[in-house]
């Protein structure tokens, strides 16, 4: 008999780049995350996926609920984006209940609370991101926080990244299933899996060896770090210089291009402006910042 | 009369919304609603313009690509700089634009079309011996369908064995459009929101094997489209021929033009693959003259300003609960008409402007399927005009690809002027995409987006015209009102994409 894993994947203000990133994901591949057994004897059912699945309507949303009261206690929830919370959610809201839109805030918390874990995939669910960049104007905020203040208590793992690289997302999934959710001192004060962003970017960054000797690029295409050019990576956690992306064809700064800190949950006021030096008062001390 | 009403649309990019009001089996009015507000512009506000080729991005993670390109052409022209981009950089930026463009028609085909078309279920009798139908087929045994299931039902035409061959293809299509997204990776760092387009240039700079690696994966994209894509949209069609005669909408066709061929000073008389122009179903060609457009914000969640505004002029000022409007999308309109924008426009475009291979394209296969040319503007003519549009595409990349001279600069260097105003037109996967942008002080004072799907799913406009998406359903009968199949395939042959629309 074949465990099957459900699992609600919740778009709110995204741009679904996180969905796309995960499509890109190279082994497993989506149709092996979708439809094989992820792990023998363990099949992920994709209960709800805007983007992907086949019915449209009210019949999606009958299943989302059905999943929500029927497996109560049992279903992953998964976010994409941070939530509107400005003038009662009018920003963002997904069909109706009882007649009136019902807001993505709404949504979250009926759908959290009946869940087994949630996962904010991305650094809008994680963090805020690029919806809640100033002024704000939505009134964005991370899932955590919704969760928070209404009193929800769920086991939660940010994966963040702008999009996150599929493997942390696929990865931590898999971790869940093989061996259940993390223990706390698997996760940083971030809630990230330290497997994936338990080194800076600068820690493994092919070009560091240029940044200790002083080679500096001036311009893009030019050898030498970036860090002039306004690299983040000395303040952002995340493993791309060795994983690599697209299927380790490549990655930000082998593009020579600065690294913008999608991963911090200072993305974006505080790793902009991006092409400007990062100030020397950052340098490896991130400023935390709380929404 | 009843209304049905369809929320959310699935298969597209973001949050929509579609109510009709029925009238003996027939569409008498549609409405089509944006739910999800960002404030993207508004967050634009106050900094550093290059910053916008960061977060332009974030509009859209389907078709980040095409920001990137529009932001830099529009950085380019307020900085002054748009004639002095070197050829490579020119090339680059077209070489990543097209291989994303390419793996963004076939993700439509087969993973938000597709499965309007083709019964998956059918796999469950499938006793041969490949190794993923046989998956799929144990995949269907063990019971839980998600997210195949459940789904409109009634109306799945294809002979089982190529049903069964399609949903084959869905699968090889993941892996293509993935391999499509690695030949961004190489050149621009990574996708979504990729890195090497900039203001300037590209960052990368070209070696002999990135050429290489590209040119391997590209192959794989362009046999996949010629041999694989284009013949199952003709067995689509042929299933589907009323597919043909509905969801024309408003006839009206604008294209922005793409893919600057050559690098000469004066940007606006570069030859591109893809024409300026608008066109109608006429098929007679008309100038492109950008100062006609303007956005009406009368039914769309926004304060009204005294009459619609040049983007350039634009403002965005939400205002939630206001009379008569009932959607966070704007409604763009040139010379005050409803246009549709995407691949049916650029094929419209490139033939009415006498492109040879288009009228080529288009007229055999017009021709096979036995249909007279004003087919093509319909439901089937969008999905057939996309693959065209892709095929052109990975056709021309080849070609490009050879034309880059490693070695040779990539960006050219320049100061951020205090005051500048600037725009960057080019044609996204889903159709004319536009960014404008007014610095002052050095700063970001006003960044306005015009989208493609701004365009397609506009709410009604100042004058009452409802968009192209709604116009394309009004009219049309509905056999099975339990499964109003007809509005969604119109509307998914659109690619909506509403993350964009709204941004």
């Amino acid at each position: 008999m074949v465990k099957e894993v459900p699992v609600i994947w919740l778009q709110t203000s995204t741009c679904t780049g996180c969905s796309v990133s995960l499509l890109d994901s190279a082994s497993p591949n989506i149709k092996n995350i979708l439809i094989d057994q992820i792990i023998p004897g363990t099949h992920i059912s994709l209960r709800f996926h805007a983007t992907l699945m086949a019915g449209s309507g009210e019949q999606v949303l009958q299943v989302m609920e059905d999943t929500m009261t029927k497996e109560r206690g049992g279903y992953v929830l998964i976010v994409e984006g941070a939530i509107p919370t400005s003038s009662a959610g009018v920003f963002g809201f997904i069909g109706e209940r009882d007649g009136h839109p019902f807001s993505m805030q709404e949504r979250l918390l009926e759908l959290a609370s009946n869940s087994m874990a949630v996962l904010s995939v991305g650094t809008c669910a994680s963090f805020g991101g690029i919806p809640a960049a100033q002024p704000n104007p939505t009134d964005c905020r991370p899932v955590k926080s919704v969760l928070d203040s209404a009193g929800i208590v769920k086991p939660l793992i940010n994966i963040p990244g702008c999009p996150p690289h599929p493997d942390w997302v696929v990865n931590t999934i898999a971790g869940i299933v093989l061996k259940g959710l993390p223990r706390a001192d698997e996760l940083d004060d971030n809630l990230r899996p330290l497997a994936f962003y338990g080194k800076l970017i600068h820690e493994t960054c092919p070009r560091r060896a240029s940044f200790d000797e002083g080679k500096f690029a001036k311009k893009p295409g030019d050898e030498g770090c970036l860090y002039e050019l306004g690299c983040k990576g000395p303040i952002t956690y995340a493993d791309c210089p060795t994983r690599r992306w697209n299927n380790g064809t490549n990655w930000v700064i082998g593009a020579g291009a600065p690294c913008n800190g999608c991963t911090q949950p200072e993305f974006p006021d505080l790793t902009s402006p991006f092409y400007d030096k990062l100030p020397e008062t950052l340098f490896r001390t991130p400023v935390l910042i709380q929404r | 009369m009843s209304t049905i009403v369809i929320d959310p649309i699935t298969r597209i990019e973001g949050h929509l919304k579609i109510e009709t009001v029925v009238e003996d089996g027939v569409v008498k009015d549609a409405h089509s609603t944006g739910s999800l507000f960002r404030g993207l512009e508004l967050i634009l506000r106050g900094r550093d313009p290059r910053d916008a080729q960061v977060i332009t991005q974030r509009i859209c993670g389907v078709c980040p690509q095409p920001h990137a390109v529009a932001c830099a052409r529009n950085l380019d022209s307020a900085f002054g700089i748009a004639g002095k981009i070197p050829d490579n950089a020119r090339i680059i930026r077209n070489l990543i634009q097209g291989a994303h463009i390419v793996q963004d028609h076939v993700l439509h085909f087969y993973h938000l079309a597709a499965l309007d078309y083709v019964d998956i279920a059918g796999v469950a009798d499938y006793a041969g011996g490949d190794a993923v139908l046989t998956s799929v087929r144990e995949f269907i045994e063990r019971g839980q369908l998600g997210p195949f299931m459940p789904r409109y039902e009634g109306d799945y035409r294809l002979p089982a064995h190529v049903s069964q061959q399609a949903c084959a293809h869905y699968i090889d299509a993941l892996e293509i459009r993935r391999i499509g997204s690695e030949m961004v990776g190489i050149l621009s760092g990574k996708i979504p929101h990729s890195v090497g387009v900039v203001p300037g240039g590209v960052t990368c700079a070209p070696t002999i094997d990135m050429v290489t690696s590209f040119l391997w994966k590209l192959k794989r994209l362009q046999q996949f489209v010629n041999d694989v894509y284009i013949p199952d949209v003709f067995a689509v069609a042929a299933a589907y021929p009323d597919y043909f005669e509905i969801g024309a909408g408003c006839r009206n066709y604008l294209s922005y033009g793409a893919y600057d061929l050559e690098g000469q000073a004066d940007v606006v008389q570069r030859n591109m693959l893809f024409k300026p122009g608008v066109t109608s179903q006429d098929m007679v060609l008309a100038p492109l003259d950008v100062s006609r457009i303007a956005e009406n914000v009368k039914h769309s969640w926004y304060e009204d300003p005294p009459a619609p505004l040049h983007p350039s002029q634009g403002e965005t000022r939400p205002q939630f609960a206001k009379q008569d409007a009932y959607s966070w999308v704007k409604a763009p309109r040139y010379d005050g008409l409803v246009y549709e924008v995407g691949p049916l426009a650029r094929v419209a475009v490139n033939y009415a402007s006498g492109d040879q291979t288009v009228r080529t394209l288009v007229d055999s296969a017009l021709k096979r399927l036995n249909l007279p040319s004003s087919a093509l503007f319909s439901v089937m003519g969008r999905h057939l005009a996309r693959a065209i549009s892709a095929k052109l595409l990975a056709d021309a990349l080849e070609g490009w690809l050879f034309e880059l001279k490693p070695g040779e600069p990539t960006y050219v260097e320049y100061e951020i002027p205090e005051e500048a105003t600037g725009f960057g037109l080019t044609e996204a996967s889903r159709g004319a995409l536009g960014h404008w942008v007014e610095i002052r002080g050095k700063k970001i004072y006003n960044y306005q987006c015009v989208v493609p799907t701004t365009w397609n799913a506009s709410p009604r406009d100042d004058a009452g015209n409802p968009g192209p998406i709604e116009q394309a359903i009004t009219g049309t009968r509905i056999k099975d009102r339990d499964n109003p199949f007809e509005i969604v395939r119109i509307v998914r042959s659109f690619d909506p994409c509403l993350a964009c629309a709204i941004h």
